[in-house]
């Protein structure tokens, strides 16, 4: 029995170490150097380590910068020449993909040690070129050529959603104030300030029915999170490890009409279930949930998704106060892309960076009480791509 | 100037001073809320109240004079001795061919003088003004006419639409002794910064959206009057009013309370709510409003901001020579109450908007 478990733990994959810049507006600093600070930070964390492979993040850079090739780049930029690095895309799951990638590598025992780094830099043009950027990640050819926004398709989900279940007005309000409630005490996050109902009930309109609040903010950031194999963990970490209990990813199509159902994340429920059944847990196991909320209907989809709520009753979970931090499934322990801002590609590692953090007890004023289990899940698209990851506190093997 | 003083403030040599000032703003007002109505149903807030319109026959030169004549009428002295007439625009009627020139032959000022036109966005009536403190300071001058004056260009269904006004100030340098306000001492902080431009040929500007904010318009404003008022040895308390470059309501407010001034102090020079932002001569015809109620004594802080990017701050001290000038032209609150209100109609045919 002792010998399975420790086998187990030689074969297991770990963070060992998260960096992250805040998320705003960063003018004066290229993608690059936002990456290098992140990369850095989580590379300090695991000991100064060089990884054996080098996994970068990024949706925009090519549209945006200008620049494609973000692995070599990025791995030569932080003293890395000679080890192995590659850039994944996958939309807004890029973050979520990447880790993916990472972990297959490790479990396979192919690569001990691996540095995951999500970078995305919005500010290099204005909004317009940016929507164009985004929008690229739904169908060219059924959905962009009509001038959709990314905003624009979710605010027909969010329509249809409350046209089927006959939701309230206001439902989907609760995400944007916890979010907010949580990203105020998160040193990273971009907004920083409570809101309440008023202010939410306030906003103005982007696309009906999402609001200002309904809708993340897309800012400049970077993440990064250091793997390493069980056997390879160096004995004098600073913070104990995080397992990563269990990693798995979905599509759907990517055009939202081409679903049989648009008002359910059906990659989701796949990539969940998957990775339940991988980690050998139950749904209640679960102590929070760091869902991918780019807008309000995407924490209502994915939480129903995942098995937290029932089709159409999502939006409940945000009303009763379940998703806080004391509640029963706390979500966007950090501020979410809501209120800690929307990194694009990145998001997802930021998501496994938080998470880590939840774990490992260093969480500060958003400490979710005796965090064991964590859910994290990136979304690319409008529900396109998923992937889902489990962590947990080595105890807790 | 003692030794700790020799920093990077700018005093001339000769002290120097406003001998004259005038201001000029067209009738025309548009709603901000008729921008919004043609272009977003109604729906989006505005940045200000109005903004004044140029009419069919104005431009930055014939409203260059009326404010250069204004200037003339308060500085009471012979328009032949002014040796130079520098105007600063970015709404130049030509490329080639100042109007400086148009304007020193209308008020009388050719031929023993300089002229030349200024470009710096919105700063470029300060930059003027730097100058011909230094022209009139250096003794090679003993008046110097610089003009801030502005139609400026918004593309229709830009959200500088809203703002983009029409409008100016003229301001006479001479010696001291002869000054209404005498300039303490000035400052200009530059960087290469592209937060907005206008390429030749090109009708309209673009811009780098909140790029504009934090480290193009805040940065400089505040690098550059602390700059200043450190060196000066001055604090806001000092100063009875202050004077931003005020593109909408907001951003001079922000930067006013940053840097610690009152409502008190800044409400007087806030002109854009009622005539929109008038670019090269946006902080310059706020200190008209300001010098209109000036009492001997007052102290006066004046920041610009030019996109592209720069700042000039100037410290004044009104003489009491003021006393005797406030009546002697139009006061730039008779210009803003002289209002016809126009629609969004009106206004593309006032500033050429329809082509066919």
């Amino acid at each position: 029995m002792m010998a399975t478990k420790i086998n187990k733990i030689m074969n297991d994959v770990f963070i060992i170490g998260v960096g992250m810049t805040p998320v705003g507006e960063h003018w004066d600093r290229s993608l690059r150097e936002l990456a290098l600070e992140a990369m850095t930070a989580a590379r300090d964390e695991a000991g100064a380590m060089h990884p054996e492979a080098v996994y970068v993040a990024n949706m925009l850079a090519p549209a945006l910068s200008r620049q494609s090739h973000l692995g070599a780049l990025l791995a030569d930029f932080s003293g890395m020449r000679g080890i192995e690095a590659v850039a994944i895309e996958a939309a807004g799951a890029s973050g979520g993909m990447a880790l993916r990638q990472a972990y297959l590598a490790l479990a396979s025992g192919m690569v001990n040690t691996a540095l995951i780094v999500g970078v995305e830099k919005i500010t290099e043009r204005v909004t317009a070129e940016v929507e164009a950027a985004l929008i690229s990640s739904s169908d060219a050819d059924y959905e962009s050529i009509h001038g959709l926004t990314q905003t624009a398709l979710a605010a027909m989900v969010m329509q249809r959603y409350a046209f089927e279940y006959n939701v309230p007005e206001y439902a989907f309000a609760g995400f944007s104030i916890n979010a907010h409630a949580n990203g105020a005490k998160n040193p990273n996050a971009m907004f920083r300030r409570p809101i309440n109902l008023e202010t939410y009930q306030r906003a103005t309109i982007l696309s009906d029915p999402i609001n200002m609040f309904d809708a993340a903010p897309l800012a400049d950031g970077a993440a990064a999170i250091f793997l390493a194999r069980g056997d390879v963990l160096p004995s004098n970490l600073p913070f104990p490890p995080v397992r990563i209990n269990a990693s798995a990813a979905a599509i759907s199509t990517v055009a939202v009409h081409d679903r049989p159902n648009p008002i359910f994340f059906s990659a989701a429920e796949n990539a969940v279930k998957v990775a339940l059944d991988r980690a050998d847990i139950n749904i209640e196991q679960i102590n929070f949930f760091e869902v991918h909320d780019r807008y309000t209907i995407f924490s209502a989809l994915s939480l129903e998704a995942a098995g937290f709520a029932a089709p159409g009753e999502g939006w409940k979970l945000a009303e009763s106060g379940a998703i806080t931090l004391d509640g029963q499934i706390p979500i966007c322990t950090f501020g979410g892309s809501k209120a800690r801002g929307d990194t694009g590609g990145a998001t997802g590692v930021y998501q496994a960076a938080e998470a880590a953090l939840q774990l490992q007890g260093r969480a500060g004023e958003i400490q979710v009480a005796d965090a064991r289990t964590g859910l994290i899940q990136s979304i690319g698209g409008t529900g396109a791509t998923v992937a889902t990851h489990i962590l947990s506190t080595v105890e807790t093997l | 100037m003692t030794d700790e003083h020799d920093g990077m403030i700018m005093q001339s040599k000769n002290p120097v001073g406003f001998v004259g000032y005038g201001a000029y703003i067209p009738r025309y007002r548009l709603p901000a809320k008729e921008v919004s109505r043609i272009w977003k149903g109604g729906a989006e807030g505005t940045p200000i109240d109005e903004k004044a319109v140029a009419g069919l026959d104005e431009d930055v030169i014939t409203m260059s004079i009326e404010a250069a004549r204004n200037a003339l009428a308060r500085a009471k002295i012979n328009p032949a001795g002014i040796r130079a007439v520098w105007v600063g625009s970015e709404s130049h009627p030509y490329s080639v061919k100042p109007t400086s020139t148009v304007v020193a032959e209308a008020i009388g000022a050719t031929p023993h003088t300089l002229a030349a036109d200024w470009e710096f966005a919105c700063k470029a009536g300060t930059e003027a003004v730097q100058a011909a403190i230094g022209f009139t300071g250096s003794g090679m001058a003993r008046y110097a006419l610089a003009i801030g004056m502005d139609t400026a260009q918004g593309r229709p269904g830009d959200a500088l639409e809203y703002t983009a006004g029409a409008g100016g100030a003229a301001y006479i340098l001479g010696p001291a002794d002869e000054s209404l306000a005498v300039v303490e001492g000035s400052y200009s902080y530059t960087t290469d910064t592209p937060d907005f431009w206008r390429r030749a040929n090109e009708k309209y500007p673009s811009h780098g959206e909140r790029f504009t904010g934090e480290p193009a318009y805040f940065h400089h404003i505040t690098s550059s009057a602390q700059e200043l008022m450190e060196t000066l040895g001055t604090k806001p308390a000092d100063y009875t009013f202050a004077v931003f470059h005020q593109p909408n309501t907001k951003f001079p407010q922000r930067v006013a309370k940053t840097l610690g001034f009152t409502p008190e102090q800044w409400e007087t020079g806030l002109l854009v709510p009622r005539i929109g932002n008038v670019y090269a001569g946006s902080a310059l015809v706020g200190l008209t409003a300001i010098l209109d109620i000036a009492k001997p004594g007052d102290r006066i802080l004046l920041v610009s901001y030019g996109s592209g990017a720069g700042s000039d701050a100037m410290s004044l001290h009104v003489t009491e020579r003021m006393l005797e000038n406030h009546e002697l032209a139009p006061r730039t609150e008779d210009y803003i109450n002289r209002r016809t209100e126009i629609d969004y109609a009106t206004y593309a045919r006032f500033r050429g908007k329809l082509s066919q």
